[in-house]
C-alpha cells in the first residue's frame, strides 16, 4: 500500500542517515591519537608495488617513542622501493620485545636494551639477538599551564613532582626558579604511562640517578605513587592537552606534534637546559659505545646537555627465518641511517653520529641474509 | 484401492528422508549448543590453569592486597575489584531508571509509530559505537564537560566521602558515566521487547478494572515483564563489568582505592589491557588470576539474577 511504503521509507531513512553519519565518524584505530594528526595512524599506508617484483611485507612491533619517525621512514623508503612494505605496531617496548622473542614479528623495537634473561629466551636456531640503534630520543616534561611559557624546574622541583611531594604549582620549590611568572595555586596532575614502556624506562633510569628520594626503582612498569596513568605516548600527550595543570613525561616528537609546552630541566652540572634536539645531542657526545650498542647516559655530565636522553634500538635475528625479508630490513636500516637522517632531524629525533652509523652498518652485515 | 496403497506408500517414502533430515538437524543444532558451552568451559579452564602459579603464591590474600609491583613481584587485585564493582554499580544506577523509562515511553502509545521507530533504531545504534570511540569521546568531550561540575561538587560537598577529592580529569565518575551510556541501549532495547511482549489482554483487563495508565504500568505491566527486564539488566551489567578500552582511557589507571568517585582508579579489564601485552612470568599468572576473579564475579551476578527472576516474576 502507498501508505505503508511511505511509512517504511520514513521509518528507515532517518535511521539510515544517522547510521551513515555514525559509521563515517567511527574510527577503527586502537590507540588514542593526539589531534595534531600524526602520520602514525596509517600503519603501512604504502601503495602496492607498481609492477616488477613481488611485494615483500615486513612486520615489526615495539616502542611508541620512535613511532612517528619510523612511519615517516617507511613512507619515504617505500617511494624508493615500492616493492617493500613495512608495517609497525606501536605497542610499547615491552610488548615489542615479547613479540620479537616469540618470533611473531620480523623485527622488534625497544627503548630499553635487552636484558640477559630476555636474550636467553631466543631459541638457538635464531642465533643471537642483534640490537642496533636507529636514532636517539629524548624525553621531555610537557605541561599544560596557562600563562606560563617557560617553566624552569630545578632537580628538587622535578623530583618532587614525580614522587608526589610537591602538590601545587605555587610550591616555593618551583616558584624560586621562575621569577616573574605567576604560578597558580592549582594542584599538579602528574601524568605517567599505564602500560609497559621504554619511555618510562628511560625516564625512571634518570630519576634513579638524579633524585635521592626516588624509591620506586627503574623499569618499563613501575609502581607510581601519584598521578594519572595513560596508555602510550599518544595517551599521555592527549591527557596533558586536555587537563589544565597537568605535567607528564613524553618523547619529544609527541610534545612537538601536539604543541605542548615543555619544561626546562636542570642537568647534573646545575645548568638549566631547554629541551631541544641540539641540547639532547650533546648528551651523546664522547660517550663510550659498547659492543652491543647498549649506550647508557642516565645522567649526562656534559655542560649543556639535556639530561633525559637515550638511544632506541631495533631488534633483529642473527639467523632469520626468512632471509629475503631480513635482507630487505637490513637494506632499509642502511638507508635510514644515511639518507633517513634528514627526516630524523625534521621530526625532532637525534640522528646517529657517522662513526656509530658505520659501526651499525658493519653489524648489519653479520645477519645471515643469504638463503641456504 | 490403488490410491489408498499409493497414499500409504508415499508417506513412508517421505518420512524416511525427512526423518533423517530431522534427526540430522537436531544433532547439528545440538552440537552447536554444546559447542558453545564447551568453548566457555575451555576458556575458563585455560584461565584457571594459567593462574595456578599466582593462586599458589598468593592464595586468597590476592583479593585483599592493593599493591601491584612488577619489580618486587608482589601482586594484589583489591583496587581493581573495587574499581570494577564501583563503576559497574554506578553505571547501573544511572542506566537502569533511564533505560526502563525509555523502554516504557517507547512501549506505550505516547508517540505515533512513525516517530517511534526511528527513535528505537537510534537508541539501538548507540550499542553499535565502538568502545574506543567512546573512550576518545570521553577524553576529548565528556571529561572537560564534567570536570567543572566535579570541582563544584568537591568544593561544596567535599565533606561527603563520595566527593572528597578534587577531580583531576579522568576518574571513576567519568568511567561510570561512559559505562552508563554504553549499557543504556541494552537495557532500553531488551526492556522494551519485554514490555511489548506482555499480552494485550492483560493490559485491557487492567483498564477494564478501572486502573489508570500509571497503575497499569507499575502494578501490572512491569511485574509481568519483570523477568525480561532483569535479564536485560544482567546482560548490561555483564557488559559494564567487562568493558575495556573506554574505561582504560578515562579511569586514570591509578592503583589506589578511594571512597571518592571523583578520584582515579583501576578496573580488572583496564589492568589487563594495560599490562597483558608485555607481562611475563608471575605477572601473567597474576593477571590471569584477576581475570578468573572477574569470571567469578560475572557468574555470581548471573546466578543472583536467575534467583531474583525466579522469586519475583509473575507467572503468566
Amino acid at each position: 500500500m502507498a501508505f505503508s511504503l511511505s511509512a517504511t521509507c520514513w521509518r528507515f531513512s532517518v535511521p539510515a542517515i544517522a547510521l551513515t553519519l555514525g559509521l563515517a565518524a567511527c574510527t577503527p584505530q586502537t590507540p588514542p591519537a593526539a589531534p595534531g594528526a600524526s602520520t602514525s595512524s596509517g600503519g603501512s599506508s604504502s601503495p602496492v608495488a607498481a609492477g616488477g617484483g613481488a611485494t615483500i611485507s615486513i612486520s615489526g612491533a615495539g616502542a611508541t617513542a620512535p613511532n612517528p619517525l619510523y612511519q615517516r621512514w617507511f613512507q619515504e623508503y617505500n617511494k624508493q622501493k615500492p616493492t617493500v612494505q613495512i608495517s609497525y605496531d606501536s605497542v610499547g617496548s615491552g610488548a615489542g620485545v615479547k613479540r620479537f622473542l616469540d618470533q611473531t614479528v620480523d623485527f622488534g623495537a625497544s627503548d630499553a636494551v635487552l636484558k640477559p634473561d630476555e636474550r636467553s629466551k631466543l631459541p638457538a636456531d635464531r642465533g643471537t639477538a642483534i640490537q642496533v640503534p636507529t636514532t636517539g630520543v629524548f624525553v621531555v616534561f610537557a605541561y599544560n599551564l596557562d600563562g606560563v611559557d617557560n617553566l624552569k624546574l630545578s632537580r628538587e622541583a622535578f623530583c618532587g613532582i614525580t614522587d608526589g611531594s610537591i602538590k601545587t604549582w605555587n610550591d616555593p620549590k618551583i616558584v624560586k626558579d621562575n621569577a616573574g611568572v605567576t604560578l597558580p595555586n592549582e594542584p599538579i596532575t602528574f601524568v605517567h604511562r599505564s602500560d609497559g614502556s621504554g619511555t618510562t624506562d628511560i625516564f625512571t633510569k634518570h630519576l634513579v640517578k638524579a633524585c635521592p628520594n626516588w624509591k620506586a626503582g627503574a623499569g618499563k612498569t613501575i609502581e607510581w605513587s601519584t598521578g594519572t596513568g595513560a596508555k602510550g605516548n599518544e595517551g599521555v600527550s592527549a591527557n596533558i592537552q586536555q587537563t589544565k595543570g597537568a605535567i607528564g613525561y613524553t618523547e619529544f616528537s609527541y610534545a612537538k606534534q601536539t604543541q605542548l609546552k615543555t619544561a626546562t630541566l636542570q642537568n647534573k652540572t646545575g645548568t638549566f637546559v631547554a629541551p631541544t634536539p641540539e641540547a639532547a645531542a650533546k648528551a651523546l657526545v664522547g660517550v663510550e659505545v659498547p659492543a652491543d650498542y647498549a649506550v647508557k647516559v642516565p645522567d649526562p655530565t656534559q655542560a649543556d646537555a639535556y639530561p633525559i636522553v637515550s638511544l632506541t634500538w631495533v631488534l633483529l635475528y642473527e639467523q632469520p627465518k626468512d632471509p629475503a625479508k631480513a635482507k630487505e630490513i637490513a637494506d632499509f636500516l642502511r638507508w635510514a641511517l644515511k639518507d633517513g637522517k634528514q627526516y630524523a632531524t625534521e621530526l625532532g629525533y637525534l640522528p646517529l653520529p657517522d662513526e656509530l652509523a658505520t659501526k651499525v652498518a658493519a653489524t648489519l652485515d653479520t645477519i645471515k641474509v643469504a638463503a641456504k | 484401492m490403488a490410491t489408498s496403497t499409493s497414499r500409504t506408500a508415499m508417506p513412508t517414502q517421505r518420512s524416511e528422508s525427512s526423518r533423517f533430515l530431522d534427526k540430522g538437524f537436531v544433532w547439528l543444532t545440538g552440537a552447536f549448543a554444546i559447542g558453545v558451552g564447551f568453548v566457555l568451559l575451555a576458556i575458563a579452564f585455560r584461565v584457571g590453569t594459567d593462574s595456578l602459579p599466582a593462586i599458589q603464591k598468593f592464595g586468597l590474600g590476592f583479593l585483599a592486597t592493593t599493591r601491584w609491583s612488577v619489580n618486587d613481584e608482589v601482586f594484589g587485585a583489591l583496587t581493581q575489584i573495587y574499581g570494577t564493582l564501583v563503576t559497574s554499580f554506578m553505571a547501573l544506577l544511572i542506566a537502569v531508571p533511564i533505560g526502563i523509562g525509555v523502554a516504557l515511553f517507547l512501549s506505550e502509545d505516547y508517540l505515533p509509530p512513525r516517530i517511534k521507530q526511528p527513535i528505537v533504531f537510534l537508541i539501538e545504534l548507540l550499542a553499535a559505537i565502538p568502545s574506543v570511540v567512546y573512550g576518545l569521546w570521553g577524553i576529548f568531550v565528556l571529561i572537560p564537560l564534567l570536570r567543572p561540575f566535579g570541582i563544584w561538587l568537591n568544593g561544596n560537598f567535599g565533606w561527603i566521602p563520595l566527593f572528597s577529592t578534587a577531580p583531576s580529569g579522568p576518574g571513576i565518575y567519568a568511567a561510570g558515566i561512559i559505562l552508563s551510556i554504553m549499557i543504556l541501549p541494552i537495557i532500553a532495547a531488551i526492556s522494551r521487547d519485554a514490555l511489548v511482549a506482555v499480552p494485550t489482554e492483560i493490559r485491557q483487563a487492567a483498564y477494564g478494572l478501572g486502573a489508570t495508565r500509571w497503575e497499569t504500568i507499575f502494578q501490572v505491566i512491569l511485574p509481568a515483564a519483570f523477568s525480561g527486564i532483569v535479564g536485560g539488566i544482567m546482560l548490561a551489567l555483564g557488559r559494564a563489568m567487562g568493558e575495556t578500552m573506554a574505561v582504560t582511557m578515562v579511569i586514570g589507571n591509578s592503583n589506589s582505592i578511594n571512597l571518592s568517585i571523583l578520584s582515579q582508579g583501576s578496573t580488572v579489564s583496564s589492568l589487563l589491557a594495560n599490562q597483558f601485552a608485555e607481562a611475563g612470568g608471575l605477572q601473567v599468572s597474576s593477571l590471569m588470576y584477576a581475570a578468573l576473579i572477574l569470571f567469578g564475579l560475572t557468574l555470581v551476578v548471573n546466578v543472583l539474577a536467575e534467583l531474583i527472576v525466579r522469586r519475583f516474576s509473575l507467572k503468566l
